[in-house]
């Protein structure tokens, strides 16, 4: 009882940041329609890159469109929530170079708490709503021999491919130290992983399933479980169980996230403020 | 007139040298531009594959040079909507900048013009090359689509920054925040400017609608030329849609930045 307690008062500062942030986005208004707007157009998009192949070829790496709706719904879904929360380390750079990444180090909380907390993006939830319509379609749309497996391995799926995306994001961040200028390094994969996570995994080469595949596992967000769930074939002669490794893929993710994050705080010296 | 072209031609040396400071930024981006260009070379190729090895005119080698030199191009096409006028707008030291005997407008697009100018050296050329050796690609069978499509280049850049500075910063002076426009901007130009499959191959109700914006001029026509896709006469009226496109957004520009100009108001003091 009395941890649960102090566990309560440790978080207050954390949900009193977090409740303002929310507050301050949604009090402009027109603003907040604007980027509600253009943050579901994103995801719109998105999906209308992807359409668009699909009205030109019946099947795209042994899939259908129904069945890409499953892929990219999962994807993207965990993607835009890992975004909401934790697409504020890409902010890392403008601290570093503006020096006041400093300021976080007089606070008595860990860094990478409150730099996630620093900021929320709300507008991202509508980012993700598209998301999440794209998996309901999906699994609407096509066979799936339901079963507690199968509702298992989707809960599964959602909850590692979004711990994925969140490790991605902290293992750009850790990168930014070193890199400070060269921010776009990371993007390539970040935001590439995104766009290869959401695309039928079964149409790349060998080099890119080693760079997007395994690793930054990013087939295992969306494409591997999505098969499973299909019923179909993985590429490449994997096994067909490969899908059910989405948790393994966040806790590999997460492993090099900590340890770059580690080796970037390390290496910061201050902004010489 | 002669000095007015020469305190433009140093504004854009001036954007073409600050531009140069930022190599390790150029590095980041050459790095992302060949990531997406392979997996984009790895879904297009799959797709005009399963559409039997052609698709409106593209085949794979066709396919490649798209992919190629649109990677190559983003660095330079503000496909991104920032520009550093809009941050002047927004902090009121715009009203420095019109005490200035330049053209605001044309001023802020030439520095761009000139920054982007230079990205084409870490970033264009090297996307290209390292498309062209890994991947390889179609080259046009005709030498005048090379200096056409350099033409086409310089004014598929300048449409960008024009209507960047229209469509982002000019309002700034109605608006204090333009981060939302930014962001649509963001999202809607790189769609309909063919940077993630070419317009041709959208239905044609799409492509209509990208036709009827200033978006495919940025990036696809140029492609389509300097690419060979289209021949001599067909890149000369692109050419011509390009220009129009340019006079057009330069000319409503102009307008926003004489209205704007009456109705600035400098928060704070």
């Amino acid at each position: 009882m009395a941890d649960g307690l102090t566990l309560r008062a440790r978080m207050r500062p954390y949900r009193a940041v977090l409740a303002s942030r929310a507050r301050s986005q949604s009090s402009y208004r027109a603003s907040f329609a604007l980027d509600l707007a253009s943050s579901m157009l994103v995801g719109v998009i998105e999906l209308a890159e992807i359409w668009v192949l699909f009205h030109n070829v019946v099947e795209l790496g042994g899939l259908e469109f129904s069945q890409i709706l499953l892929v990219f719904g999962l994807a993207d879904l965990c993607f835009s929530l890992a975004d909401m929360t934790f697409g504020h380390c890409d902010n890392l750079p403008m601290y570093l170079r503006a020096g006041t990444l400093d300021v976080f180090y007089l606070r008595p909380q860990p860094l990478l708490l409150q730099l996630v907390t620093s900021d929320i993006s709300l507008r991202r939830l509508a980012r993700a709503g598209v998301g999440a319509v794209a998996l309901v379609a999906g699994l609407a749309l096509n066979d799936i021999a339901w079963s507690p497996a199968h509702v298992l391995l989707l809960v599964l799926a959602i909850v590692s491919g979004y711990a994925t995306f969140a490790g991605m994001f902290v293992w750009a961040g850790g990168v930014q130290f070193f890199l400070i200028e060269g921010a776009e390094t990371t993007n390539a994969f970040v935001y590439g992983g995104r766009y290869a996570a959401t695309q039928p995994a079964s149409v790349w080469n060998r080099p890119l399933w080693a760079v997007f595949g395994f690793f930054f596992p990013m087939a295992f967000t969306g494409f591997l479980p999505a098969l499973w769930l299909l019923g179909v074939e993985p590429p490449y002669g994997m096994p067909d169980w490969v899908g059910w490794c989405a948790p393994l893929a966040a806790v590999w993710t997460w492993t090099m996230a900590l340890l770059s994050w580690r080796f970037g705080v390390r290496h910061y010296q201050g902004g010489g403020g | 007139m002669r000095a007015t072209i020469r305190v433009y031609w140093r504004l854009l040396v001036a954007g073409f040298r600050r531009q140069s400071a930022y190599l390790m930024a150029a590095f980041g981006g050459l790095v992302a531009n060949t990531t997406f260009g392979l997996l984009k070379v790895a879904v297009l190729f799959a797709t005009v594959r399963a559409a039997g090895g052609e698709l409106e005119g593209y085949d794979v080698a066709l396919m490649s040079t798209y992919i190629w030199v649109s990677q190559g191009l983003l660095g330079s096409v503000n496909l991104f909507g920032r520009i550093d006028i809009a941050d002047r707008i927004k902090d009121g030291d715009v009203a420095v900048d019109f005490l200035r005997p330049l053209d605001v407008q044309a001023a802020a697009i030439t520095t761009e013009v000139g920054r982007s100018l230079f990205n084409l050296i870490p970033r264009g050329i090297p996307s290209v090359l390292i498309g062209g050796l890994v991947v390889g690609m179609a080259l046009p069978d005709h030498p005048t689509a090379y200096l056409l499509g350099a033409v086409s280049i310089v004014l598929g850049i300048t449409v960008s920054a024009a209507t960047v500075y229209l469509m982002v910063a000019a309002p700034g002076f109605w608006l204090v925040e333009t981060r939302g426009l930014q962001i649509l901007y963001m999202v809607v130009s790189g769609f309909l400017a063919g940077l993630f499959v070419p317009i041709w191959i959208f239905p044609t109700w799409l492509e209509v609608v990208a036709q009827a914006t200033p978006f495919p001029s940025m990036l696809m026509y140029p492609v389509d030329i300097i690419s060979g896709r289209v021949d001599v006469s067909g890149a000369l009226l692109l050419l011509a849609v390009q220009l129009a496109w340019l006079a057009g957004v330069g000319a409503v520009g102009q307008a926003l930045t004489r209205a704007g100009r009456r109705h600035l108001e400098v928060q704070g003091g």
